[in-house]
């Protein structure tokens, strides 16, 4: 189908896209990348009033390191992301997820931010967000703020900016060198909407495992992290028992939602071997020889 | 600001174009019904299918989800204009050669989007081939013929490579 009608302003500056936003607020929508919103539009799932193209704010774009921090513009491409070697070193769970984001088409489109901003249960990045502990910057004719990632994911396509606020930034912290991620995703085509998904960071002090986030994505209504299943195989070293308690813990930390594509029941099953899989994967890179990866 | 159309200037298969547009005109719509540029295809308009597969400076984008005026400036290239060029002449051999289209609605867009694997150069494995060509849909061929020519095609210009 075709879009409804609405009118299109090409901002020129963010202050122009705050005073929009200002005046506007929710009948506005902000277009990036597109690849969420044109659907919704030719589907009439969404009826604006008011499109706000960003894609000419050079501000948001750029992939670069700050005080231990990688910022990424909201305007970076996925594509982008993907090819980054700045990501590639200092952020090896997103660079591990990036292949998983929709197809080669839709990466050279779509945003980072605008994947963080839609929070789509589905989506990699903000699971991934999660589990590395990123902030987001949000700016508004108001002021600037910060919202970590785990205030940001509220719900099902709902996040804690409200409709005057622009994402500008994310900032993720660094891979520490004790710090060991993997990331999986179970989708019926490659680069086909998840149907179910955990990002997970680890941190090794000697033998045993000290801290570790797991998040899970597509069978929650929002990135979800799983308290119980991290609590399990913290503060001991690796092993087959330590694996199946936090198999077993996960019943307490996810609530997955029946679709089509599953039951209840089958989705926390999926999750769990997805959790082994990449809890041993985690595992292995954590044993490999400093450099050998 | 409440305008609904927009006079947007662009380059489109190496021509400069001028047209007034209406702001909710998606790109493929604008090159399909504006300039008679047909070879771009409409499938599912919601961004799954790939049918409508169009460069924009330099990347294959899904045309039916950016706005013709979001293409003010840019420059775009559709399988017309790849054709023309004679960019994509050995792709499109092979894609005969081997019956790589039967009803051939998905074929523009396949060839748009092989022709960024091919540029890119490098051997590619027939899993690689297929992931990358992984986001457009084909309902007639099962794709592995749509395989079999992007391998031989990018084999071919790797041996011919220096």
């Amino acid at each position: 189908m075709k879009t409804p009608k609405f009118a299109y302003v090409c901002a020129e500056s963010v202050a122009q896209v705050l005073n929009l936003l200002s005046e506007h607020g929710d009948n506005a929508r902000i277009l990036a990348g597109g690849q969420s919103l044109m659907p919704t539009l030719n589907m009439r799932l969404s009826q604006p009033d008011l499109l706000i193209d960003i894609n000419r704010l050079d501000v948001l774009k750029g992939i670069s390191v700050e005080d231990g921090m990688v910022r990424i513009g909201a305007l970076v491409r996925h594509a982008e992301v993907m090819r980054s070697p700045i990501v590639a070193e200092h952020l090896p769970l997103i660079a591990e997820a990036m292949p998983h984001v929709a197809h080669m088409a839709v990466r050279n489109r779509g945003t980072f931010g605008g994947s963080i901003a839609l929070a789509d249960p589905a989506a990699e990045l903000p699971a991934c967000g999660l589990a590395l502990g990123a902030t987001m910057v949000v700016e508004s004719t108001r002021g600037r703020r910060k919202i970590s990632a785990a205030e940001f994911f509220k719900g099902m396509f709902d996040t804690d900016r409200n409709p005057d606020e622009l994402l500008i930034e994310i900032r993720i912290p660094c891979r520490e060198p004790n710090n060991f991620s993997a990331f999986m995703e179970l989708s019926r085509r490659q680069g086909d909407f998840a149907i179910a998904g955990v990002a997970c960071q680890i941190g090794i002090d000697g033998d045993a495992i000290s801290a570790a986030k797991l998040v899970y994505f597509a069978s929650e209504s929002r990135p979800t992290f799983a308290a119980n299943a991290s609590a399990a195989i913290i503060g001991k070293p690796w092993s087959a028992k330590s694996k199946s308690a936090a198999l077993a813990a996960l019943a307490d930390d996810l609530d997955p939602i029946p679709s089509p594509q599953g039951s209840a029941k089958f989705k926390l099953h999926l999750q769990r071997v997805l959790t082994g899989r990449a809890l041993d994967r985690v595992m292995e890179r954590a044993m490999e020889p400093a450099g050998a990866a | 600001m409440n305008e609904e159309t927009q006079i947007i200037t662009l380059t489109v298969n190496g021509e400069q174009v001028s047209r007034l547009v209406a702001v909710r005109q998606h790109l493929v719509d604008f090159l399909r019904t504006e300039l008679g540029l047909t070879g771009s295809h409409l499938g599912c308009e919601h961004g799954i299918c790939g049918a409508c597969s169009v460069r924009v400076d330099g990347d294959v984008l899904r045309g039916c989800l950016i706005l013709a005026v979001q293409a003010d400036g840019a420059e775009v290239e559709t399988v017309e204009g790849l054709t023309e060029s004679g960019e994509i002449s050995d792709l499109q051999d092979n894609f005969v050669e081997r019956g790589a289209l039967q009803c051939g609605f998905c074929t523009p867009g396949m060839l748009i989007t092989a022709a960024e694997l091919l540029l890119q150069g490098t051997p590619k494995t027939r899993d690689e081939i297929r992931e990358f060509l992984s986001g457009n849909f084909c309902r007639c061929t099962g794709y592995h013929a749509i395989i079999d020519a992007v391998e031989t095609t990018l084999n071919q210009r790797l041996e011919n490579s220096p």
